[in-house]
Parts: C-alpha cells; sequence; structure tokens
C-alpha cells in the first residue's frame, strides 16, 4: 500500500493506483474529460490537473501514479486558475451552439464551463468549421464540436477492433475522422455506435428522426404500428428521470398509446419466433452436416462486422432476420391480414436500443412483404425526448396491455436484450425440442453475466452441443480468428456487436460506465423470472402464427418472410 | 521499383512504415491511399492508423503534389534577411501561389521551419538540397536546373 495526502486527507491505496483513483476514495472528485472508466488513460485534455509538492508544474491526475509520502492538492488557486484556462482553450474553438445541441445538458463539457464559472472567454472564438458528415443512415459526426479526447478512438479500436476512427494531421489541427479522412459509411464503421456513448460532448450522435414520426401520425391515411425490442424497456427509466428497470410495461404501453401509435406491438414476439427458426435451423445443420458452428444473427452491428471482416464466414451466419426485420415483414403480411387492414397504409415504426438497426431497416432486401419492412428506426434516446417533450407524467400514467397477434411473449424473449440471453432462449427450446422432455430449470446461469466470451456445453440425447457466448466486437473476433483457422471447438456462438449485448447498444440511454450495462442486465433477468411463461415455443401467439399462417418452421412462408441472405460489403480501407 | 516492392523492402524493419513512406514518396512525391494501405497490410496495423503517421509528419503529403518540393524557410533568421522577397519571386516566377502545385506537375511550393544553415539566410531547399544566401534575382536561375 501507499500512502499520501490529498488535500491534507490520509489515503492508503495499491502501488499503481493514480492520484485520480485515490482521491476518489475519500470522495475527492477531479474534473475530467479524457478520462473514461472502462478505457486506458490517455491524459490529453489536462482538465484534472492538480498540485504536487516538489514538482515545479501541475501534473494530470488521471495519468500521474501515487508515490509514498506524495502530498497532493486538488483545489489551490493555482490548480482552479490552470483548470480554467484548460476549460477556456477547449472552448476557443468549440462551437457555442449548446441551446441547439443534442447533448445541451448531458455533456460533460458543459458541465464543467459551469462547474467552473467561464463567462467572459479570453480567446477569440474560432470554430473550426466541419461539415456535418451525415454518409450513414444510422449516425451523424460533427466534427466542429470534438475537443480530440479520443474516447470514441478507444471505443471503436479497443472494446470493437472496427479501427474505423483515427487521427489526422498534428496539433491545433488534428481532427479525429474516419479510415483515409472519407465520410464515416466508406470507413469500416459497423454503425454500432458506442463511440456517442463514448463522446463526452455532441461530436457523435444518433440520426434523429423524431419529426418523421411526428409527420406520420399526423398522416391520417397511415396507421402507425410501433414494435418494441427487448432492451428498452428496462433502460427507458433513465430517459425519464426513472431507475433502471422501473417503469413498468405497461405504462410504457400507456405512453407509447398516447404519442400517437394507433397499435402498440412487441418485438419480443419475433424475438420468440426468432428462436423457433434459429433453434430449428442450428438442429437441421447438426442433422445434415450443415456449415458450423452456427453465428445467430440479430444484432445489425455484428452482421456488419462479419461482412465486412469476415466475409469468408457468411455461411456460418444463421440466415434468420433479426427480430425486427421478422417483425417488419410480418406486420405488413400476417397482422395486417388478420386486422383486416391494407399494408400499404401501415408506417412501421419500431423502437430499438440500436444505432445499426436504422441501417438495418433501410438495406435493399428487407422488403419482403412487398413494401418497406419497417418504414422507421427510432432509438431508446429519441423516445426518451419524444417522452420528454410531452410532459407526461409516468408515476400518474394507467398501464395498458398491447395490441393483439404479435404482442404476446415470454421470459426467453426478453433476455434478448442481454448478452448470452439469445443462447439460452435458444437452449430453453432446442433442449425440449430434441429430448421431448420438460427442463427443470430454465435458467442457464453460465451464460449470463458481463465476461467478454462465455462458453457452455449442453447435452442433447448424448449428443454433447458447445457453445460460446461473445460481446463487443473485439471478443467476437477473438472466436471469429478461431472459426477461420479450423480450430473452434463450438457447435453455436452467440455475438451481440455492444459490450453487454443490446442493453448496450449504440442507441440506449447515454451509458458512462459498464457499471450501468451491468445494472440493466441484472433488471433483465428480474423481468424474466417474473414471467409466466419462461420458453419461447410456448407462447400462445407464436403457436397461433404457425398453425394459421407459417405452419412450420423453416417452411416455404417462412423462408420467404423471415429468412435473408448476406453480402460481402468489399470496403476498400480496413 | 512499384511502390509494393519499396515497402515490402521495410517490412522486416520496427517503425519501418516511416522510412517505407519517405523511399515511396520520394519516387511519387506524395502517398496515394493505395500507398497507405498496402503499408497497413505489410506492417500489419489498421488503415486508420497508418493515416494518421502519413498525415502526423509534414514531411509527408497525401494530396498530389509537383515533383520538385521547394520549401522555403519560414523562420525568424530568414523571415529578417527577406524571405517575402523570396516568396513572391518563387510565386511570380512559378505563377502559383505558397502551397500550390504547378499545372505541369514540376514544381510545388511549402514553406518548412529552420533547416539549420542560418549563416546564409534566406535559404529554400529543393528536394531536400539547400540553396544558400537566396534572393530574388537568383531564383529564376536555380529553377532552369529543375526543368
Amino acid at each position: 500500500m501507499i500512502n499520501l495526502t490529498i488535500d491534507g486527507i490520509n489515503v492508503s491505496v495499491s502501488k499503481g493506483s493514480t492520484i485520480l483513483q485515490a482521491a476518489r476514495e475519500v470522495g475527492i472528485y477531479l474534473p475530467t474529460l479524457c478520462w473514461h472508466p472502462d478505457q486506458a488513460v490517455k491524459a490529453n485534455c489536462r482538465v484534472c490537473v492538480c498540485e504536487v509538492e516538489g514538482n515545479r508544474l501541475l501534473q494530470a491526475g488521471c495519468s500521474t501514479p501515487v508515490t509514498e509520502g506524495m502530498v497532493v492538492k486538488t483545489k489551490t488557486p493555482q490548480v482552479i486558475e490552470a483548470r480554467r484556462t484548460i476549460l477556456e482553450l477547449i472552448l476557443s474553438n468549440h462551437p457555442q451552439d449548446c441551446l441547439n445541441c443534442i447533448r445541451n445538458q448531458n455533456c460533460e463539457l458543459q458541465d464543467l464551463a459551469n462547474e467552473y464559472m467561464i463567462r467572459d472567454n479570453p480567446f477569440e472564438l474560432k470554430v473550426r468549421g466541419y461539415k456535418l458528415d451525415r454518409s450513414t443512415p444510422s449516425i451523424v459526426r460533427d466534427q466542429d464540436k470534438c475537443i480530440l479526447c479520443r474516447r470514441c478512438i478507444d471505443a471503436c479500436s479497443v472494446t470493437q477492433s472496427v479501427f474505423a476512427l483515427g487521427v489526422e494531421g498534428r496539433g491545433v489541427n488534428s481532427m479525429v475522422v474516419p479510415t483515409m479522412g472519407l465520410p464515416l459509411m466508406e470507413s469500416p464503421c459497423v454503425l454500432c455506435g458506442q463511440c456517442i456513448h463514448a463522446c463526452p460532448v455532441g461530436a457523435i450522435y444518433e440520426n434523429e428522426q423524431i419529426d418523421e414520426f411526428l409527420a406520420a401520425v399526423a398522416d391520417p391515411d397511415k396507421i402507425v404500428v410501433t414494435q418494441i425490442a427487448p432492451a428498452i424497456r428496462l433502460a427507458i427509466g433513465e430517459e425519464v428521470g426513472m431507475n433502471t428497470g422501473e417503469l413498468p410495461m405497461e405504462v410504457f404501453v400507456t405512453g407509447l398509446r398516447q404519442m400517437g401509435f394507433d397499435h402498440v406491438l412487441h418485438t419480443n414476439f419475433t424475438a420468440d419466433l426468432t428462436i423457433l427458426e434459429e433453434g430449428n435451423e442450428l438442429l437441421n445443420r447438426l442433422k445434415e452436416g450443415g456449415t458450423l458452428p452456427m453465428f445467430t444473427s440479430c444484432s445489425p452491428g455484428w452482421i456488419n462486422f462479419c461482412e465486412t471482416f469476415y466475409p469468408d464466414l457468411l455461411d456460418n451466419l444463421s440466415t434468420c432476420k433479426s427480430p425486427q426485420q421478422m417483425f417488419g415483414s410480418l406486420v405488413k403480411t400476417y397482422w395486417a391480414e388478420k386486422m383486416g387492414i391494407d399494408p400499404a397504409k401501415i408506417y412501421s415504426v419500431s423502437i430499438m436500443p440500436c444505432t445499426a438497426k436504422k441501417y438495418e431497416a433501410s438495406r435493399p432486401e428487407m422488403n419482403s412483404s412487398g413494401y418497406r419492412d419497417v418504414d422507421l428506426v427510432l432509438t431508446t434516446r429519441e423516445i426518451g425526448r419524444l417522452f420528454r417533450m410531452s410532459g407526461m407524467d409516468f408515476n400518474q400514467l394507467p398501464p395498458s396491455d398491447f395490441d393483439s397477434w404479435m404482442g404476446k411473449y415470454t421470459g426467453a424473449a426478453v433476455i434478448f436484450g442481454a448478452t448470452g440471453g439469445v443462447m439460452e432462449a435458444a437452449l430453453r427450446t432446442v433442449y425440449e425440442v430434441v429430448t421431448e422432455q420438460e427442463l427443470k430449470d430454465v435458467n442457464f446461469t453460465g451464460v449470463r453475466g458481463m465476461e467478454g466470451i462465455k462458453e457452455a456445453a449442453v447435452d442433447l440425447n448424448g449428443t454433447e452441443v458447445k457453445v460460446a457466448i461473445a460481446h463487443g466486437l473485439s471478443n467476437a473476433r477473438k472466436l471469429m480468428d478461431q472459426v477461420r483457422s479450423g480450430e473452434s471447438p463450438y457447435h453455436f456462438i452467440e455475438i451481440m456487436a455492444c459490450p453487454g449485448g443490446c442493453i448496450g447498444g449504440g442507441g440506449q440511454p447515454l451509458t458512462k460506465a459498464n457499471k450501468k450495462r451491468a445494472e440493466r442486465i441484472e433488471a433483465i433477468y428480474v423481468e424474466d423470472e417474473g414471467m409466466p411463461i419462461r420458453k419461447s415455443h410456448e407462447n400462445p401467439e407464436v403457436k397461433i402464427i404457425y398453425d394459421e399462417f407459417l405452419h412450420e418452421p423453416l417452411g416455404h412462408k417462412s423462408h420467404e418472410l423471415l429468412h435473408t441472405h448476406y453480402h460481402a460489403k468489399n470496403k476498400r480501407y480496413l | 521499383m512499384d511502390y509494393k516492392e519499396i515497402i515490402a523492402s521495410y517490412a522486416d524493419k520496427p517503425g519501418g512504415i516511416i522510412e517505407a513512406f519517405h523511399a515511396v514518396q520520394s519516387q511519387l512525391s506524395y502517398l496515394p491511399r493505395e500507398v497507405i494501405a498496402e503499408a497497413a497490410q505489410v506492417f500489419n496495423i489498421p488503415v486508420s492508423e497508418a493515416y494518421g503517421v502519413a498525415s502526423f509528419y509534414s514531411m509527408f503529403s497525401t494530396e498530389p503534389r509537383g515533383k520538385n518540393i521547394i520549401r522555403i524557410c519560414e523562420s525568424a533568421p530568414c523571415h529578417v534577411a527577406g524571405a517575402a522577397e523570396v516568396v513572391q519571386a518563387l510565386e511570380r516566377e512559378l505563377g502559383i501561389f505558397m502551397g500550390e502545385s504547378t499545372a505541369d506537375g514540376l514544381f510545388a511550393l511549402e514553406f518548412t521551419e529552420c533547416v539549420g544553415q542560418c549563416q546564409a539566410t534566406p535559404v529554400i531547399t529543393i528536394n531536400g538540397e539547400p540553396y544558400l544566401d537566396v534572393n530574388a534575382a537568383t531564383i529564376p536561375g536555380i529553377l532552369a536546373k529543375y526543368r
């Protein structure tokens, strides 16, 4: 242990700790911008500077290791003046249009400018004058706002191993840019949106499409139908001033009706359906010597990753569309028929934790209903904004139920939102289909949790099926390299692009630390525990759709509506 | 030599990407995207990182430019000795402004920091070769050697 004093308080911390870590131990919080709890230290913004006795210059708290007997002062006039100058310099080329900024009141730079009372900045404002990058349907980049902290680069490179972002140039002219300084869409970006969570300011954000939603609601000829992804309910509370998981589903449904959705349905229904299709696909591949290991295909960021970096492994991907797209093709065929609604009038909106879903919905092949299957994708954050502008008090709203035919779901669908959830849901069904015995304990706890790569083995009537789960694309890359070299021992691999799975998706309420992701995962398993039915094949509406419409998993209709093909992305620069 | 061969010849050197870039640039006078992508592959780093290296150093250009690179020192000693007149003479003689290249692809005009020849200011370099005590009158003669 190392002993030191910070602002006169004695602190003992383990060797290798930084001043910033030691200060937090005793409740002293240094201001930070480039520092991120889940990333390596960068020490480029300097706003955490402190006085260290014996040093002529101020030291960055985030990167200075503690030493025995060190005397640190974090709030002297000299320190405060230095921090203010640093903030003034950062603000000297940062557009001062906070009122119009998507991160207004949720911005680390704005918070610090306020805390440090930046009033009359002595430095002349010189905005760099970059153009917005709107090349992707998912993510917008506003380089003028960038403070060069490089947290997005860390998320893109270390967490996701996509390397779509890097630094161009040097010094005052340097800028974070997509590969080769090209528009984001031409870089290897997979649109996962983890850079959005990493950004302390408004330099990267989702493509906001609330106006398109409002226009559809205002159009009397449109019937606006929504689907809600499994990971939304527990996180949306965070957007309306509640705790994670605190907003009851039925109240959320009422809130959506109030916003103008004519029919509120659930992606969880097609999550259950996915399990039937994907589970049977796996059993077919096992039986008939198909390509193994089979990869899950629910996560569009992961699909983009596989199409970009592993085009040789596309045959391993399950041909199942994601639950969002299964829902999209069914709502304008099966559901329209059942409801007696002209599918041409249906405007299908999905509420997703995901920025890549916006891209997925715009894929040209996603039109098997004869229309664009999903007309609009709104992220959790966008729905949060809609709710906030509507002034609804969720403590007072009465509950209401989902609408029929594509609104019922099981606990297996609920856990689709967490890493390991699709695997667990699949195992619950596959086990019972193969063994024809009731699964005594539906909890496969070994596949749960935040560990980067998890594995398990299940005995199916004497056949051992080996499965693996990865979340975060750098973990996925490890499993994929194994498959590519022919050394993968697995039969079935679940990949979710985002750390923690969809609960940590690029469209979720801004997630400043992995700790939050773990909290959301907990909430999701609580919801699963509370569901009366926890196996996808027992969903009564799923039984109805097979009886009346699809007839059998992997049947003719399923292939037409629920399955897809993948294409190598052939990006020029990786 | 083709740029792929040039890059490959540095493959085993630690940090060889910088030397490879210098070698390719001496042939092509700038680093086209294909060169950066090839170097990324050879040195087994992401293209975004190789591009970061190429764009970091002022000695490298990622934009096409003239074959003979004329740099004029903009540091204080040359400035005092009349670098501004030399700039004017170069711009007039070549018909381009600083930072531009001639239409025939023969010359590029750039500023540089001090090149360490302050005993004989103003100084210009052409393709790394220093010319000392230059003035407006000596510029046409110097340029003639490269035409």
